[in-house]
């Protein structure tokens, strides 16, 4: 069956909404939740300590638990978190960048790689599987097609790497050294005054015309609109698909897990007729269309 | 430090070789490249016509194989790389790591550059490209500031290449799928950010439209100059204000920071624009040698010439430059 999978938290929170949501996530029926800042370094409302309880607890839950790393590493003080993270032998972690997987190789440990690290090709699964990649994300902007031809390239060579599908959620789309909440309020960066935390969910960048474009969060740039492959389960799980992603939310994200947990176990059809009077799926780059598109 | 120089045909090699680059960047006429424009770039004969007149001038000659090859794309990009060797290339731009190990395994002893499309931001990030791929080089991202590249360059196992002028892509190169979101292209997977293929004008009441797959990415009032709707750089609603959310259009220039540059060992200052003309080329090339051989002649008697800024500025987006992330306010 495929397991499901709760992406690292990509807004940023209040340390006590983070601590809520994780105490019911510890009851959701979701297999592995990824914890951790992947986003911006400003964002220390929980320290490694904090999130290395977090995840005791939750393993102590039956979950299994990784820890992502920043997707953008800018400065030594970045490095300096990072080395912690990867020198933790605990839990297994997720590296978001190439300087993650170094300090990884380093320890000779192995680990996972997130949906920002460029995975194009079967070439680059087995250098990286040759360094100790035991599991992997399908990059956002990657089709249904291009994945089952890399999932035919490593079956023929033998390779077994499992991947994980972002799946649901507003998808990362970008990362700059650049604070756009910041610029929004025209703060600079370094006294951004932590403005993160009243958009829990973002801010919504539309265009001039009021078509939901993007959304801003910080350093990161994601999706307009919310990314939703809940009908591509059973066409996932048989072409050997390990996991999807479902990516957290401020609210509702229960009722997310629980959707698409009866779909998987085939209690619920794929297709939900609910979904005809929400907001429009996007889910073009399962198609390989545009990704803002609805197939 | 060298004068790295964009070439999209074989008269903008020639024009960059002859106003001063120490080397050129050249990319094939497909999607194995980064810069991928109708009618721009060469096929073999050409780029073998240029790299002869380079050699032959005592300039080098780079070829950028560095977007992302998928499995149905696999035996066009190795052909890429296989090319290049054959073309007696000076060296390959990359940023695949797959496309890395293939032209590290085939192709030793030719040296490997890590394409800003490689996103390493960091010393242990290029240490991981040294160590896997034997890289001798890599360009830096347009997002670290100048405190950090000074950082990066004091620790770094490889060459450092930095972007001197030009566009500036806001976003951390290699990392950024804005374009593919809109349209069905992106950096990555076909050397396209914002198609032209996408674009439509539109003339309305509210003036002129400039659209991406139909996403209103800017409207121009009568006298607003009019630029190309790259979606980054586009003026969009957040909470009621209409801005450049993302950025403006403005072009990167470090011709100010070149004494520091220098200091901190920077290699090589790159200038973006495959998609240049030659007249542009000239200017820009012929610009950035007088500084380069005023900063050699000591660095304490450096300044910019107000001629050169006057220069860069009227080649700029919206007339405008910036120094980018190298300035931390910018951020």
């Amino acid at each position: 069956m495929l397991s499901l999978s709760l992406g690292p938290i990509l807004w940023f929170w209040s340390r006590q909404s983070v601590f809520d949501f994780y105490a019911e996530a510890a009851e959701w029926p979701v297999d592995r939740i990824h914890l951790g800042e992947t986003v911006c370094s400003r964002r220390r409302e929980l320290k490694l300590e904090d999130w290395l309880a977090l995840a005791r607890e939750l393993a102590a839950c039956g979950k299994e638990v990784v820890l992502s790393s920043q997707t953008l590493i800018e400065s030594e003080a970045d490095l300096r978190t990072l080395r912690r993270l990867c020198e933790q032998q605990e839990f297994r972690v997720e590296a978001n960048d190439q300087s993650a997987m170094q300090l990884l190789i380093d320890q000779g440990v192995p680990f996972v790689t997130g949906p920002a690290v460029n995975i194009y090709n079967s070439a680059t699964l087995k250098i990286l599987a040759q360094r100790g990649l035991q599991g992997w994300n399908l990059p956002v902007e990657l089709s249904r097609q291009t994945l089952e031809a890399l999932l035919a390239e490593l079956q023929e060579q033998g390779l077994v790497l499992p991947v994980e599908v972002f799946a649901w959620g507003f998808l990362p789309l970008a990362w700059s050294s650049r604070c756009f909440t910041a610029r929004h309020y025209n703060l600079p960066k370094d006294r951004c005054e932590f403005r993160c935390l009243q958009h829990p969910d973002g801010l919504s960048l539309r265009s001039r015309e009021s078509q939901e474009l993007f959304r801003l969060n910080g350093v990161s740039t994601l999706s307009g609109y919310r990314y939703d492959l809940l009908r591509e389960l059973p066409s996932m799980a048989a072409m050997g698909v390990d996991a999807v992603r479902l990516s957290p939310e401020w609210q509702g994200m229960a009722e997310v897990v629980q959707r698409f947990d009866a779909v998987r176990r085939g209690k619920q059809p794929a297709t939900d007729p609910l979904q005809l009077v929400e907001a429009p799926p996007c889910n073009g780059y399962w198609y390989g269309q545009p990704g803002m598109a609805s197939a | 430090m060298e004068l790295v120089c964009p070439a999209g045909s074989l008269p903008a090699l020639k024009t960059a070789v002859d106003h001063g680059a120490n080397a050129v960047y050249i990319g094939f006429r497909d999607s194995t490249n980064a810069r991928q424009f109708s009618g721009l770039n060469f096929n073999d004969p050409r780029a073998a016509e240029g790299i002869d007149y380079a050699h032959r001038h005592g300039a080098r000659v780079f070829c950028a194989i560095n977007t992302y090859p998928q499995p149905d794309g696999w035996r066009q990009w190795t052909a890429a790389v296989d090319r290049a060797a054959r073309l007696g290339v000076d060296a390959l731009i990359i940023a695949d790591m797959g496309l890395l190990a293939y032209a590290a395994d085939r192709y030793p002893d030719l040296s490997r550059h890590l394409s800003v499309q490689g996103s390493a931001t960091s010393y242990e990030a290029l240490r991981f490209y040294k160590e896997t791929f034997g890289i001798r080089r890599a360009v830096l991202p347009r997002v670290l500031s100048v405190d950090q590249v000074r950082h990066v360059a004091r620790a770094s196992p490889v060459e450092l290449e930095v972007f001197a002028f030009g566009s500036l892509c806001i976003m951390a190169e290699g990392r950024c799928y804005l374009s593919s979101y809109l349209t069905d292209e992106s950096p990555n997977t076909r050397g396209a950010c914002s198609p032209a293929k996408a674009v439509r004008w539109q003339e309305s009441a509210q003036g002129l439209e400039s659209r991406l797959n139909e996403v209103m990415i800017d409207c121009y009032g009568d006298g607003e100059a009019a630029g190309y709707p790259t979606l980054c750089k586009g003026r969009f609603e957040v909470e009621g204000s209409v801005y450049h959310a993302i950025e403006e259009p403005v072009s990167l220039n470090t011709m100010d920071l070149l004494p520091e540059l220098a200091a901190m060992g920077i290699t090589a200052v790159k200038i973006e624009g495959r998609q240049r003309s030659p007249a542009y080329i000239r200017a820009v090339a012929g610009t950035w040698r007088q500084a380069l051989d005023r900063l050699a002649a000591g660095a304490d008697r450096y300044a910019v010439e107000p001629g050169w800024s006057h220069t860069l500025s009227g080649l700029s987006e919206g007339g405008l430059t910036t120094l980018g992330a190298y300035h931390r306010n910018w951020k």
